[in-house]
């Protein structure tokens, strides 16, 4: 909302330092933006009445312009084409320095010399508009060759750009800033008493008014004002109008959005005679019903829309006759529409329930100053004030004006008032203060609240009707304690630092996290953070069959449906690296994927409105994936990256399989591929990246990929960690046994490790696979598998007998359990 | 070879040095003491040839050839350690490496680390501060029900604040009550439910974690992107405590020159409410470009509970009170190391990963 100082001013003798005001409202949540100084150095500035436009040979996008300003007629070029003659326009003559610092010289165009330029709004630093002049003509009082500050009342000024939290609604005007910083500054407040004379009929036997939909708006007022000329406002109010960013339009309009601007109360005026039975009726709108508002369109209303409460319960406001000529609290209609032939006003000023507004202007998509307010809730007990001062506006600038006698005023169940009792303990409690009841009494009472004592270290408090955000106790504690804080000043309050027995720390699964991404880092791993928001053909892509989960509104839609996989993401960040010649790395990320809820099972979470029904939520897993492509990277080097990662956590029994029956794992090669087992459980998969896929994102080479699903593999015992308790290390020196053993292919080597592990027992210090060999000297179908055997006693040096003994027991398990043969 | 020829003493010695110090290598000079003081040499020889002398004589020039094999051997010590230590630094020579010549693409990895995502590294740093401070931390899911994302927070269907929320729903059976989460305050509720069901208040802990929102990408929001919340809920916790407890963290992150300041401002589900702004990490207060010369940037908004928050929870707002604050987890690690431009954390680029 942009605020001019003056207009501040008319409620509040507010003064001082522009900076300490913007401080002053900053602090107390009416947060600054911007502050324009406005209406500085226009002393030069004066109204030229244009005499001749003409065109310049040779050029379409200037003109010749005459004009005259009180001497000789001025000859000047001009681009702006939104005037012509008889206008009134704002003229710097050569020599004028305008706000921005531009000095205007006498230049020659095309062969046309320029006495000075013609301005818009922007050039002055009057308004935003730059699209063409500022056009004069109309404006009260304004007059040929006149200095522009004095034809139009410009004082230099200070407008502040706030912006307004949506709690507070009776501060988005130049009233309620003006009682926030009065309060805060210790000044006397007042509110305009406008005073009207009503002279004419009785409203009633001019109009009526009904409320079908006393739940939608449960407070309807009309009045009506006779005999009006339709004309310019007066100069303040089209200037402070234009200050504020509204345009001006006409002096019936002008004064319906002065007093919005003014006193936060939305209004709307009919052309009475327009209306095509004199009167209003407000009412729900029938589904499909249509109108066109102000701005042309067309807008259908009530039908429900897809969206959670899109009840397509919408209000409309009706001619006496029923036939809508607006949307209520929203937009009006185009039917009844001020003009200048208008002589009849018919002025409407409700309340309605705010979340109907909301919601109508949701579904309609249509957000207006006035529909801005209502949602937020206007003063419903503010109407009356706001309609006078109206009455009292437009008798100003329409002198015949006649105002009807009464006001017609259908009240539903308008919102109770509401007394809260405050005690000064629970106020201090919350805040960590250690104000009095008086003080309390004394911060909340400038701002409007009643302040009654109520017995000991008590208030009773009585909300003005403006302050909707402000509920009954309990939760009203906590809103005037933030009212109280609010005009004390945050700063103020003194900081503490909390403390607590409790240890903090991070769960089993966070640590491993970490240690995981600190393994791979360690493998020259760099991580990468690739959306989680997909293109629907990604997933397929890379090998997984089933449908992603849908986003039923996305951005685009490449990003329309949630990741199963981290695979696709991951090989297109590697793709863009290649494509920037930084193709030898390894690359890993740590995140979500999404499938289905699981069938049958409801996760038991609340869902929609007041949480009452049952959700199934996705199943959300974490997965580690590492896509290795480095030089010489492969499907080996995945399944030393799974067991950096095994020994990094501490997992044990972990075994690579090939994926069963021959089927291809999503998106590996298939026959460089494994699944990584914990027992019956899979965990993960790792293996190259299947060539064809690779191909699909422009890759070449080996990729080795490996994937662990952290869920499974961190938490719910599903995989043994290696033990914590150390065992002591032999000082007496070891012996190494090789053994080359022709074992079947289908026989994992792992297996025959085990196996000669299990033989060996503990004098077994360890086994190492160290060569395979396929070809001549084995027969086929077998490989021959060398493994190192390392023998150690704790307390002695073994004897070649012992080992020989060992080595024999091994060899023997080897060649009973999994048929091998040494050879 | 009766004692008729008198040994020359003198020559033997000057023999035997002249042999020790031909050598130029420590293998040479083994070679020249062999011979020249071994078993076979002249010098053992004359010891042999003393049995022929009288007593006397066999005396004496025993005596001598002692003190002379004594010289020849302190000698020989005193040549080997010479050349030792030439051929020592001769082989330091040969293996002289210029370091400032590694080729680091010839070394095979694991030499060269990795990196973890800058997000990864703030939101590891921001919650060791918060640990260090007593927090735990939590998470939740990052689809929510409508419940948890908006009406426990005191945010019914058309509330107007939901407007502040761009929010992506999910084609999941009923319309737009799965939701993917547009912040992290969700995990209040969950935190809170959790705590009456398990009869385990107060809570003190942070949530980092992953949010959508339905925004386009530019130079400073990310329709996808990072949060921590932060909720205490304990008997006696006040609005002082909130600002105490967001200064700590302020200083204890980005360093005692920075500081925190509140503003009035408005969540559904706090109350009081209040903005929070740190010193500008920039210019550290003076007024600079990014801070608009106000000396502030906003980090995140924070506030009391909202009783409503807690009456949705089961939580008697009469016994309990709490803070709860939340800002951008990436936002932070923009600040910190002055990325301008948002996007280059999902682009992946290696050139930038690098740096963090």
């Amino acid at each position: 909302m942009r605020a001019p100082l003056s207009w501040l001013r008319d409620f509040a003798p507010i003064d001082g330092d522009v900076d300490a005001l913007v401080a002053s409202l900053d602090d107390l949540g009416l947060m600054v933006e911007g502050v324009e100084r406005v209406g500085e150095g226009l002393g030069d500035v004066v109204v030229a009445r244009v005499l001749e436009v003409g065109s310049i040979e040779g050029a379409d996008r200037i003109r010749r312009v005459l004009v005259e300003a009180g001497g000789d007629p001025l000859e000047i070029v001009c681009g702006a084409f939104n005037f012509g003659a008889g206008d009134l326009v704002p003229l710097a003559p050569v020599g004028t320095v305008l706000p921005d610092g531009t000095e205007i010289g006498r230049r020659k165009m095309r062969g046309v010399t320029s006495n000075g330029m013609l301005c818009s709004g922007r050039e002055l630093a009057l308004s935003d508009d730059g699209e063409g002049l500022l056009v004069l003509t109309g404006v009260a009082g304004v007059e040929a060759g006149a200095p522009i500050v004095d034809a139009l009342g410009i004082e230099p000024d200070v407008v502040f750009d706030i912006t307004v939290e949506g709690n507070r609604p009776d501060a988005w005007c130049m009233a309620g800033v003006a009682r926030d910083l009065a309060a805060r500054l210790g000044l006397p407040f007042s509110l305009p008493e406008p005073k009207v004379r009503s002279a004419g009929p009785a409203v009633a036997s001019l109009a009526s008014a009904a409320v079908e939909a006393p739940d939608m708006c449960p407070r309807l007022t009309v009045r009506v004002i006779e005999s009006v000329a339709v004309g310019a406002s007066p100069a303040l109010i089209a200037r402070r109008l234009t200050m504020a960013g509204m345009r001006p339009i006409n002096n019936v309009v002008d004064a319906s959005n002065y007093v919005m601007l003014e006193l936060g109360q939305p209004t709307h005026p009919y052309d009475l005679d327009r209306l095509g039975a004199p009167g209003l009726l407000v009412r729900r709108a029938r589904p499909g019903e249509a109108l066109t508002t102000l701005d042309g369109v067309e807008r259908t209303l009530g039908y429900p829309g897809r969206g959670l409460g899109e009840t397509g319960e919408d209000c409309i406001i009706c001619d006496a006759a029923g036939v809508p000529v607006g949307i209520g609290g929203i937009f009006g209609g185009a039917s009844s529409e001020i003009s200048e032939s208008t002589t009849r006003v018919l002025l409407e000023a409700a309340y309605f329930d705010p979340m109907v507004i909301a919601r109508t202007s949701k579904s309609q998509r249509l957000r207006t100053e006035a529909s801005a307010r209502f949602e937020r809730g206007c003063d419903p007990l503010g109407i009356d004030r706001a309609t006078d001062r109206f009455c009292e506006l437009l008798a100003q600038s329409s002198r015949d004006a006649v105002v009807a006698q009464g006001t017609l005023d259908v009240r539903g169940e308008l919102p109770e008032p509401i007394t809260i009792t405050l005690r000064t303990e629970a106020v201090n409690g919350l805040l960590g203060t250690g104000l009095d009841t008086a003080q309390i009494a004394g911060l909340l009472g400038p701002i409007g609240f009643g302040c009654e004592a109520s017995g000991d270290e008590a208030l009773a408090v009585a909300v003005p009707s403006n302050r909707p955000d402000v509920r009954p106790a309990p939760h009203g504690i906590a809103d005037l304690a933030e009212e109280v804080a609010r005009i004390y000043g945050y700063s103020r309050i003194a900081r503490s630092q909390p403390t607590w027995a409790e240890p903090g720390g991070l769960t089993e699964r966070q640590r491993m996290r970490r240690r995981v991404r600190e393994a791979l880092v360690g493998l020259g791993a760099t991580e990468v953070w690739t959306s989680s928001l997909v293109d629907e053909g990604d997933d397929a892509t890379v090998g997984v069959v089933a449908r992603p989960i849908g986003i039923a509104n996305p951005m685009a839609q490449d990003q329309g449906w949630l990741r199963r996989t981290q695979m696709a993401g991951m090989l297109r960040a590697l793709s863009r690296n290649r494509d920037r010649r930084q193709g030898a790395v390894r690359l890993f990320e740590v995140g979500v994927v999404f499938s289905e809820p699981t069938p049958g099972r409801s996760s038991g979470e609340r869902s929609g409105p007041g949480g009452a029904q049952e959700a199934f939520l996705p199943t959300e897993g974490e997965l580690a994936s590492v896509l290795l492509a480095a030089e010489g990277d492969d499907a080996r080097v995945a399944v030393a990256a799974l067991e950096a990662v095994a020994d990094e956590l501490r997992l044990s029994g972990l075994k690579v399989r090939p994926p069963e029956g021959g089927e291809a794992l999503p998106g590996l090669h298939p026959t460089r591929s494994a699944r990584v087992l914990s027992g019956a459980v899979q965990v993960g998969t790792l293996g190259e990246i299947d060539p064809a896929v690779a191909e699909a994102f422009g890759l070449e080479g080996r990729l080795g990929w490996l994937e662990l699903d952290l869920g499974l593999v961190v938490e719910g015992g599903v995989v043994p960690r290696r033990e914590e308790r150390t065992r002591p290390i032999s000082r007496f020196p070891s012996s190494d046994i090789d053994l080359a053993l022709a074992v079947d292919d289908a026989i994992p080597a792992d297996e025959v490790g085990d196996v000669l592990r299990a033989a060996g027992g503990d004098l077994l210090e360890s086994v190492t696979l160290f060569d395979v060999y396929r070809g001549p000297g084995v027969d086929p179908g077998r490989r021959s598998l060398a493994f190192r055997l390392r023998f150690c006693a704790p307390d002695r040096t073994l004897t070649d007998h012992e080992v020989g003994a060992l080595r024999a027991v091994c060899l023997e398990a080897a060649e009973r359990q999994v048929g091998a043969v040494l050879r | 070879m009766s004692g008729a020829v008198p040994l020359d003493l003198a020559a033997l010695e000057s023999a035997t040095e002249r042999a020790l110090r031909a050598a130029e290598t420590t293998a040479e000079l083994a070679e020249a003491e062999t011979s020249a003081l071994g078993k076979r040499s002249a010098l053992a020889g004359a010891h042999r040839s003393l049995g022929a002398l009288d007593e006397e004589d066999r005396r004496r020039v025993g005596r001598e050839l002692h003190e002379l094999r004594g010289r020849m051997e302190a000698l020989a010590a005193e040549l080997r350690r010479g050349l030792h230590e030439r051929e020592r630094a001769a082989a330091l020579e040969a293996d002289r490496l210029d370091l400032t010549e590694v080729v680091l693409g010839d070394l095979r990895s694991p030499i060269a680390r990795g990196r973890t995502h800058p997000v990864t590294q703030t939101r590891d740093a921001l919650e060791d501060v918060f640990v260090a401070m007593g927090f735990k931390v939590a998470e939740g899911p990052e689809a929510e029900t409508d419940w948890y994302n908006f009406e426990a927070l005191n945010m019914p269907p058309s509330h107007p604040a939901r407007g502040m929320y761009d929010t992506f729903f999910l084609e999941l059976g009923e319309p737009e009550t799965i939701v993917l989460r547009t912040h992290t305050s969700p995990v209040q509720i969950r935190l809170m439910e959790a705590a009456v069901r398990e009869g385990t208040l107060p809570i003190h802990a942070v949530a980092p974690g992953r949010c959508f929102r339905r925004d386009t990408a530019d130079a400073s929001h990310l329709p996808v992107f990072h949060q921590v919340e932060g909720l205490v809920v304990d008997r006696g916790i006040t609005f002082g405590d909130l600002a105490g407890t967001i200064e700590a963290f302020t200083a204890a992150y980005f360093g005692p020159e920075v500081h925190s300041r509140l503003r009035p401002s408005y969540f559904p589900f706090t109350e009081p409410s209040a903005e929070y702004d740190i010193t500008c990490t920039i210019c550290l207060g003076a007024g600079c470009r990014t801070c608009s010369n106000t000396g502030w940037l906003e980090l995140g908004g924070s506030g009391m509970v909202d009783p409503a928050v807690f009456l949705a929870c089961g939580i008697d707002p009469e016994e309990w009170s709490g803070f709860a604050f939340g800002f951008g987890i990436d936002r932070c690690a923009q600040m910190r190391h002055q990325i301008p431009d948002m996007r280059a954390l999902v682009e992946n680029d290696l050139r930038f990963l690098r740096q963090f």
